[in-house]
């Protein structure tokens, strides 16, 4: 009897330190951490072999772009990461990116979603997490 | 030698390649619409506020289409085309054949069919329909000029050409259809065009604009394939017989950024006093 109420207690008191639960569904539906590095890898292949926007790569640590992209895209899905990058508008200073470019890269990301099985509305709700940035992005 | 023409072979297939890539340049896929049955970019039987093609900044957009309406009693064919420039300013033009089949030979008609040209001008005001804070909001016009007027007088009409005003506001919300993308669209249109003025202009009953409520509502399942439906609000000018609402449910297909098809089943309610025109919409267009 001791021993169940200090069970009791005990799991109480852990429920209390915990934060609110986060929701982390769409880190789960993306695969978690190794389904968003398959992702960043297939959508960066992608790139590479666009026409469109790859000279806007060709100077770029493209591993390190890897591990921060998989970051971000991590904490925009909800998940367990810290995202350690610069802000999007450093990152992106004097490339002076078009509409047209944006475009491109979410039609890069859409297919390398695609190649991955991603479902529609889980494509549809990373897509809706990153399309805000367009305005941080893109003319600068 | 051999040389020589490895080189002009290479050169050219970067070209080729090149103008292939800038072709594929722009907007995302279907966000150029499809093409309306007055030549602007949007649905079937009202336009959206996006622009004809994929253009974006400093980029040209453009598409050519035909489109056939058959309701058993009539038949509407319609071909067009549109260019925009720098996802701005869209300009617009389609030629509509009214079949009049069976009221022709019903009545004994001088002529079976009743045309009318089209030039639209569209214009976007603000707003993307994807990206900023606000829908995407653009002003249209449209001059239309009826080529057969001898029945459209006869019944009351008033006159073969004029010009109309609308405007569109079109949105689309990601993940806004239990997590599929949902397309919205809304119009005001100020037009006394009798059946699209392929009737004429005002009539009888009624000669002065009326304003005229227009949208539709897609679901996009991937962004190849939408599902949806749209809504005309018509005037009513004409005595000799009443002018009914357009609606439709349609299946759009935007396999790549060159090609659309679109298909759906129309109601037409009431044309030329021929009543419950139902029928089948198909809509194939050409982009870039």
């Amino acid at each position: 009897m001791r021993l169940l109420i200090s069970l009791l207690l005990a799991l109480g008191l852990a429920a209390c330190a915990q934060q609110p639960p986060k929701d982390d569904s769409l880190y789960r539906d993306l695969g978690e951490r190794e389904g968003i590095t398959r992702i960043v890898e297939g959508m960066l292949i992608n790139i590479a072999k666009d026409p469109r926007i790859v000279e806007h790569f060709v100077n770029v640590d493209i591993e390190r772009l890897r591990d921060k992209l998989v970051e971000q895209f991590c904490v925009e899905a909800g998940g367990p990461c810290t995202y350690t990058g610069a802000t999007m508008e450093e990152s992106h200073k004097g490339q002076k990116l078009t509409r047209s470019d944006f475009n491109a890269l979410v039609e890069d990301l859409q297919d390398a979603m695609d190649a991955e099985g991603v479902p529609q509305p889980a494509q549809n709700r990373l897509l809706a997490r990153l399309a805000p940035m367009r305005g941080q992005v893109i003319e600068k | 030698m051999n040389t020589t023409f490895s080189a002009l072979t290479l050169g050219l297939g970067l070209t080729v390649a090149s103008a292939a890539a800038l072709a594929d340049n722009g907007r995302l896929l279907a966000t150029g619409g499809a093409s309306s049955i007055n030549g602007a970019a949007g649905g079937g039987i009202t336009p959206w506020a996006v622009l004809a093609g994929y253009g974006e900044q400093g980029e040209w957009g453009g598409n050519a289409f035909v489109t056939r309406v058959e309701t058993g009693d009539y038949r509407l064919d319609v071909a067009g085309g549109a260019v925009s420039y720098g996802n701005r300013i869209e300009l617009s033009y389609a030629r509509q054949r009214f079949d009049l089949g069976t009221l022709a030979r019903d009545l004994s008609l001088p002529g079976n069919t009743l045309s009318q040209d089209i030039f639209g001008l569209k214009v976007r005001l603000f707003g993307d329909l994807i990206y900023d804070q606000l829908p995407q909001v653009s002003l249209g016009i449209e001059h239309k000029r009826q080529k057969d007027f001898f029945v459209p007088n006869a019944v009351g009409a008033k006159r073969d050409e004029d010009t109309e005003g609308y405007i569109a506001a079109s949105r689309l919300f990601l993940g806004g259809a239990f997590g599929y993308n949902l397309l919205v669209n809304g119009g005001l249109r100020y037009s006394r065009a009798n059946e699209l003025g392929l009737l004429g202009f005002g009539g009888d009953r009624r000669d002065t604009r009326s304003v005229l409520k227009e949208g539709s509502v897609a679901v996009l399942f991937n962004p190849r394939w939408a599902v949806g439906v749209e809504y005309r609000e018509k005037p009513d000018n004409l005595n000799f017989a009443g002018e009914s609402d357009w609606a439709d449910v349609f299946v759009g297909y935007f396999p790549n950024k060159h090609l659309s098809i679109v298909l759906a089943y129309a109601r037409l309610g009431e044309i030329a006093t021929l009543d419950n025109q139902d029928g089948a919409y198909l809509s194939i267009q050409g982009s870039f």
